[in-house]
C-alpha cells in the first residue's frame, strides 16, 4: 500500500477525533478523543517514513506516544480532583470561572 | 509467511492491501462508534480497537517496534489507566443528549468539514510518493536502527522525555493526593454516629428473602418491600439490577404445597415460608 492511503486514513482517524471532542460532554471522552487524534498522528509519521526510507518519523511517533502518556496521566488525575471537587464528569459542570 | 512470499510478491502485495482494507473499514467504524456511542466504557472498547488496527499498520509498514509499543503501551497501560478512572469516577456518567451551547452539534459538524478539506488539500497538494524501503536506514533490524537514531541524534529529547515523565508521575501523584481534612473517626466516634442514626444493625444484605441470593437483588423487608439500601448504588446506576419484587397483595393467600419446591416459587410465597 501507498503511504497516500494511510496518511488518508489518518486524516479521517484525526477528523473524527476532533468531532468528539467538540461533540461530547463526559471528559474522559473527551481525552479518548484526543488519544484517537494522536494515534492519527503517529499513523501519518509512520507513513512518511515509510515514504521517504528514514527512521525518524518512527522516532518521533514514539516520543509522541511517550509525551501522550504523560499527558493522560496528569488529564485524568486533574480530572479526578475536579470530580472530588464538583461530583461530576461532564464539562459542563466545570463553570465556576464563567461569568 | 514464508511461503506467501515464495508464492511472488503479487501475492504478498495482495495480502497487505486486503488487510490494510480490512483494517481502515474496521478503525474508522470503530472511531465513527466511539464518538456516537453513549457509554464511556463502550467508548473505551471502540478505541482499543482502533489502536489494535493501528499496531497492525505500523507492523505493515516496517515498524514492528512501534507496533509493540502500541500495544503495550496504549492497549495495555493507557487503555487500562482510562478504564481504571472510569471505574473510580464515571461508571454512571452516560452522557447527556442535550445541547447546551445551541446548535453546537451544527457547528461541530461544519467545522468538521471544514477541517477535513483543508486537510485534503494540504495533502493533495503534498508529493507523497510511492514506499521506500527501510532496510537501508535498518541497519541489522528495525529495532537496533531506532536505537541508534534515539540515542545519538535525539538523545537530548529523549533526556528531557525523562523529565517530562517523571514531572507527569509527581504531578498526578500531587494532583490525586487528598490531604485529611479532619480526624480520622475513631471506634468511639463510629458507635456514636451509629446509635445517633437510629439504625443499630448494618444494611439488610442483598438477597435475603428474595428469590435468589445474587448481589443485585434488593432484600426484602419483613413486610415483603424491596429494600433499595442493600444494593450498591453502582448497580442501579449501571442498570443491571433487575426490577425488585413487586409488594405481595394483601389479599393472596400464601401457597406452599408439597410440589412447589420444584417450581419457581413467588416472591410472596417465599416471604411467607
Amino acid at each position: 500500500m501507498s503511504p497516500v492511503h494511510y496518511v488518508a486514513l489518518s486524516v479521517i482517524l484525526f477528523v473524527i477525533g476532533g468531532v468528539g471532542v467538540l461533540v461530547r460532554r463526559n471528559a474522559i471522552v473527551v481525552f479518548m478523543c484526543i488519544e484517537l487524534m494522536l494515534n492519527a498522528c503517529n499513523l501519518a509519521f509512520v507513513a512518511f517514513a515509510s515514504m521517504h526510507g528514514n527512521l525518524d518519523g518512527q522516532v518521533i511517533a514514539f516520543f509522541v506516544m511517550v509525551v501522550a502518556a504523560a499527558e493522560v496521566v496528569v488529564g485524568l488525575a486533574i480530572l479526578m480532583a475536579i470530580y472530588r471537587a464538583r461530583r461530576s464528569a461532564s464539562v459542563d459542570d466545570a463553570n465556576l470561572l464563567k461569568y | 509467511m514464508t511461503h506467501v512470499l515464495a508464492a511472488g510478491p503479487n501475492t504478498d502485495v495482495i495480502a497487505r492491501e486486503t488487510l490494510f482494507w480490512i483494517l481502515a473499514v474496521a478503525s474508522v467504524g470503530a472511531a465513527l462508534a466511539m464518538i456516537l456511542v453513549r457509554r464511556a466504557v463502550h467508548c473505551a472498547m471502540m478505541l482499543a480497537v482502533v489502536m489494535l488496527s493501528l499496531a497492525t499498520m505500523y507492523a505493515m509498514q516496517g515498524a514492528p517496534f512501534l507496533a509493540f509499543v502500541q500495544i503495550i503501551v496504549y492497549t495495555g497501560a493507557v487503555l487500562m489507566l482510562f478504564l481504571f478512572v472510569l471505574m473510580l469516577i464515571g461508571i454512571s456518567s452516560a452522557d447527556s443528549i442535550v445541547e447546551t451551547i445551541k446548535g453546537q452539534r451544527l457547528a461541530a459538524g461544519f467545522a468538521a468539514i471544514g477541517l477535513l478539506v483543508i486537510l485534503i488539500l494540504g495533502i493533495g497538494h503534498a508529493a507523497i510518493g510511492p514506499a521506500s524501503p527501510l532496510t537501508a536506514a535498518n541497519g541489522t533490524n528495525n529495532l537496533s536502527g531506532l536505537a541508534a537514531l534515539i540515542f545519538t541524534t535525539y538523545v537530548f529529547p529523549f533526556e528531557i522525555t525523562g523529565a517530562l515523565l517523571i514531572t507527569a508521575a509527581l504531578g498526578a501523584m500531587v494532583l490525586a493526593h487528598r490531604e485529611r481534612t479532619t480526624p480520622k473517626p475513631t471506634q468511639r466516634d463510629l458507635a456514636g454516629r451509629r446509635l445517633a442514626s437510629g439504625q443499630l444493625a448494618p444494611d439488610p444484605s442483598p438477597g435475603v428473602y428474595a428469590l435468589h441470593d445474587a448481589a443485585d437483588r434488593p432484600a426484602l423487608l419483613p413486610d415483603g418491600t424491596p429494600s433499595d439500601l442493600s444494593v450498591s448504588p453502582v448497580l442501579s446506576q449501571r442498570e443491571v439490577m433487575e426490577a425488585p419484587p413487586a409488594v405481595r397483595p394483601k389479599e393472596e393467600t400464601p401457597a406452599i404445597t408439597a410440589e412447589s419446591g420444584e417450581r419457581e416459587p413467588t416472591p410472596s410465597g417465599r416471604v411467607d415460608s
